[in-house]
C-alpha cells in the first residue's frame, strides 16, 4: 500500500477496528469439529440447497448449457424432497436465456455478473451501462466487482462511490457487492473493503467474497472476517447486510462448516436464502448425493445425478 | 549396548497412496492363540467412503495408462515385495495357519511369499495380453467389421480369504489390477498383516495413488456396505464364508454391481495364473465398423 494511503486506511481501522488472524483462524478451525448428523444434517443439507447461486461463468457458455442449468435450479433431483436452489448466476449475455428457460413467475432468481466481471477494469459508465442491461433483460440480482486498485492506492471515496452509482442503476434488483478477497491480501483489508461496501448499499444487499477466477476463494476465514464485520455494522446501525462465500466450496460438508460459522456469529436471522448464499457450481451435486445418502442409507455413485452441473 | 526399547511398526491404513489411521480411531487386537501379536487400525464404513472415492478419483487415469505401462508398474510391485521378502514372510508367520481340513499341501511362509511374487509378475505380463485373449473379431453376415474388444469394469472390491492371507490376496488382486481397475481391498480374517505390508509395497512402487487401497477391518461389519455402495463397480472375493456371500449377493440384488466369489479356490494351483481370472472385472465393448464391400 502506497504511503499516501496509509493515514486514511489507519484513520479507518481506528474507526471499525483491526483483525485478531490468529484469533479467526483458531476460530474457524473449531467449527470443522463440530459432528452434525442425521435429522440436523439432512435439515442442514436442505438449507444448503436453497441457498444455492447455482452458477456457470465461463467464456464457453451457451444458451441451451444455461437453459440445462435452469432446469437443474428448479428440479434439483428426482424423487428427493429438497427445495429449489436460490438462483441462477450467468453472464448478462446469458440473462434473457436464463429468463426464457425459468419463466416469469418463479420462486429462482436469476443474478447476473456485471461490471466487467472479473477485473471491473473498464470504464465506469460501460460498467454502469452493463449493469442496466442486465437489469433490462431480466435479472434479479447484480453482482459487481469492486474497484480493487481504487481500494488499495487508498481511494476509498472513488471506491465507494462507484458502488453508489451501481446501487443506482440496479434499480429494484438486489446487489452483491464483490471484494475479491483473494487481491486484498490481507484480513484487515477484507473487514475496511467490507465495511467501506456496507456502508453504501442498501439493508438486503450481498457483500460476496470472490468472483471465483482467482486461485484463493471463499475459505473459512475470510467468511468469518466479513460475517464479523456484517455482526459488528448491524449491531452498529441496524441495517441488516447479506453474504455471499463463492468459489472453491465444493463439498457438503465444507458448506456445512459455512453454516455453522453462519449460526455461531451471526444467528439464525441469517439462516435463509435472502440473507446467505453459496455462490457454486458443483456444489449442488454433492449436496443431493449426501440427502440421497440420508435417504436411502447407501452411498452413492456421483453419475446418479444429472451430469452436466459437473461441467458448468 | 544396554537393552534396547523394541521398535514396533504401526500398521495403518493405506488410502490414496498415504497411510492414515481409521478415521473412527478404532484398532483391533491380532491374536496368535493367546498371545497378541500386534494391534491394526480397525476401519470403518468412513474409511472405506475415503478409499471408494480415491479409488473412483485414480480410476480414469489407470484405465487410460498403456497396458504396457500397467504392466511395468504390477511388475515393479513385484521387485519390491522381492525386496521386502523377509518382513513379508514374517508377517505370514506371525499367525499360524489354522489347521487345514482339506488334503492341501500346507505351503511354508517362504513359500507363500515367492508364489504371490511370481503370480503377480504373471499377472504384469498379462497386462498387454488379455485383451488378444479375451476380445475377439466376430464373423458377421454383412458389410460390417465387427469386433469385441474390453474395458476396465471401474472399483472392484476385493475381499481377501482367511488364509492364506499373502497369496490369496495377491491372487484376488493382481487380475482386478491388471485389466485397469481400481482396487478396494478389505483384508479381514485372521491375519490381515501381510495386506498391510502390502500397502508399504505399493507406496513405493509407481503405483499411482488411489489406484489400490487396502483397509485392515473387521470384515463381517463392513460387507453390507460395501455391497450396498453405488459407487463400487465390482466385487472379487474368494472362500468366503456362506453368511457372508449372502450378505454381498443380497446386498447387490439392488444396484447390481458385478459380484465374483469364488469357492474352494487352492490358490496354489496354476488354475489361478489364468486370463479367466481377469475376465469378470472386464465390460465387452462390441463395435460395428462399415466395411467396403
Amino acid at each position: 500500500m502506497s504511503s499516501g494511503s496509509t493515514a486514511a486506511f489507519r484513520h479507518l481501522l481506528n474507526e471499525i477496528g483491526s483483525v485478531d488472524q490468529v484469533g479467526i483462524e483458531e476460530r474457524v478451525a473449531k467449527y470443522t469439529t463440530r459432528s452434525i448428523k442425521k435429522a440436523a444434517k439432512v435439515q442442514g443439507l436442505k438449507l444448503a440447497v436453497s441457498m444455492v447461486d447455482l452458477t456457470t461463468l465461463e467464456g464457453k457458455d451457451t444458451p441451451g448449457k444455461v437453459a440445462s442449468l435452469c432446469q437443474k435450479a428448479l428440479a434439483p433431483h428426482d424423487g428427493l424432497d429438497c427445495p429449489q436452489v436460490a438462483a441462477v448466476c450467468v453472464y448478462p449475455a446469458m440473462v434473457k436465456h436464463a429468463r426464457r428457460a425459468l419463466g416469469e413467475d418463479t420462486a429462482v432468481r436469476i443474478a447476473s455478473v456485471a461490471t466487467a466481471f472479473p477485473s471491473g477494469q473498464a470504464p465506469l459508465r460501460t460498467r454502469l451501462a452493463e449493469v442496466k442491461a442486465a437489469v433490462a433483460d431480466g435479472a434479479d440480482e447484480i453482482d459487481m466487482v469492486i474497484n480493487r486498485g481504487a481500494f488499495l492506492a487508498g481511494e476509498f471515496q472513488e471506491m465507494q462511490d462507484e458502488i453508489a452509482a451501481v446501487v443506482q442503476a440496479c434499480g429494484a434488483a438486489t446487489l452483491k457487492v464483490i471484494l475479491e478477497v483473494s487481491e486484498l491480501e490481507t484480513y484487515d483489508n477484507i473487514r475496511a473493503a467490507s465495511f467501506l461496501a456496507m456502508r453504501v448499499i442498501r439493508p438486503g444487499d450481498f457483500i460476496k467474497t470472490s468472483t471465483g477466477k482467482t486461485s484463493l476463494n471463499a475459505t473459512l476465514g475470510n467468511n468469518q472476517v466479513m460475517i464479523e464485520a456484517i455482526r459488528d455494522f448491524y449491531l452498529e446501525t441496524g441495517t441488516p447486510i447479506a453474504m455471499k462465500p463463492a468459489g472453491g466450496i465444493r463439498t457438503a460438508k465444507q458448506a456445512l462448516q459455512f453454516l455453522i460459522a453462519v449460526k455461531e456469529t451471526l444467528g439464525d436471522a441469517w439462516l435463509n436464502n435472502t440473507r446467505y448464499r453459496f455462490g457454486a457450481s458443483s456444489l449442488l451435486n454433492d449436496l443431493l448425493r449426501q440427502l440421497e445418502k440420508e435417504k436411502t442409507g447407501a452411498y452413492q455413485a456421483p453419475y446418479y445425478f444429472s451430469r452436466a452441473a459437473e461441467s458448468y | 549396548m544396554p537393552d534396547r526399547l523394541d521398535v514396533l511398526k504401526t500398521y495403518k491404513l493405506f488410502i490414496n497412496g498415504a497411510f492414515p489411521r481409521s478415521e473412527s480411531g478404532r484398532s483391533m487386537p491380532l491374536c496368535a492363540g493367546k498371545r497378541v501379536m500386534a494391534h491394526l487400525c480397525k476401519a470403518s464404513r468412513k474409511d472405506l467412503r475415503d478409499a471408494v472415492e480415491a479409488a473412483r478419483a485414480a480410476a480414469d487415469k489407470w484405465a487410460a495408462a498403456t497396458a504396457y505401462n500397467r504392466g511395468q508398474i504390477l511388475y515393479r510391485m513385484a521387485e519390491m515385495m522381492e525386496g521386502k521378502r523377509r518382513e513379508l514372510s514374517e508377517a505370514v508367520a506371525c499367525v499360524p495357519a489354522p489347521a487345514s481340513k482339506s488334503r492341501r499341501r500346507a505351503v511354508s511362509p517362504e513359500d507363500e511369499v515367492t508364489r504371490s511374487i511370481d503370480r503377480l509378475i504373471c499377472f504384469a505380463g498379462w497386462a498387454d495380453k488379455y485383451a488378444q485373449v479375451l476380445g475377439c473379431n466376430n464373423p458377421v453376415s454383412g458389410p460390417f467389421y465387427n469386433f469385441t474388444i474390453t474395458e476396465p469394469t471401474g472399483v472392484v472390491a476385493v475381499i481377501t480369504p482367511d488364509a492364506p492371507p499373502l497369496l490369496g490376496l495377491i491372487t484376488l488382486l493382481a487380475p482386478v489390477l491388471s485389466a485397469g481397475n481400481t482396487a478396494v481391498v478389505l483384508a479381514g480374517g485372521p491375519n490381515p498383516i501381510p495386506a498391510a505390508v502390502l500397502g508399504e509395497v505399493c507406496a513405493t512402487s509407481d503405483v499411482p495413488a488411489g489406484v489400490v487401497n487396502i483397509l485392515t477391518c473387521d470384515r463381517a461389519e463392513l460387507l453390507k456396505f460395501v455391497s450396498g455402495h453405488r459407487d463400487i463397480d465390482a466385487v472379487h472375493g474368494a472362500n468366503l464364508s456362506a453368511p457372508d456371500a449372502t450378505i454381498l449377493r443380497e446386498g447387490v440384488a439392488e444396484n447390481i454391481k458385478r459380484v465374483t466369489i469364488r469357492a474352494d479356490v487352492n490358490f496354489i494351483d496354476a488354475d489361478c495364473d489364468s486370463a479367466r481370472w481377469i475376465e469378470p472385472f472386464v465390460e465387452m465393448k462390441t463395435v460395428w465398423h462399415p466395411a467396403s464391400v
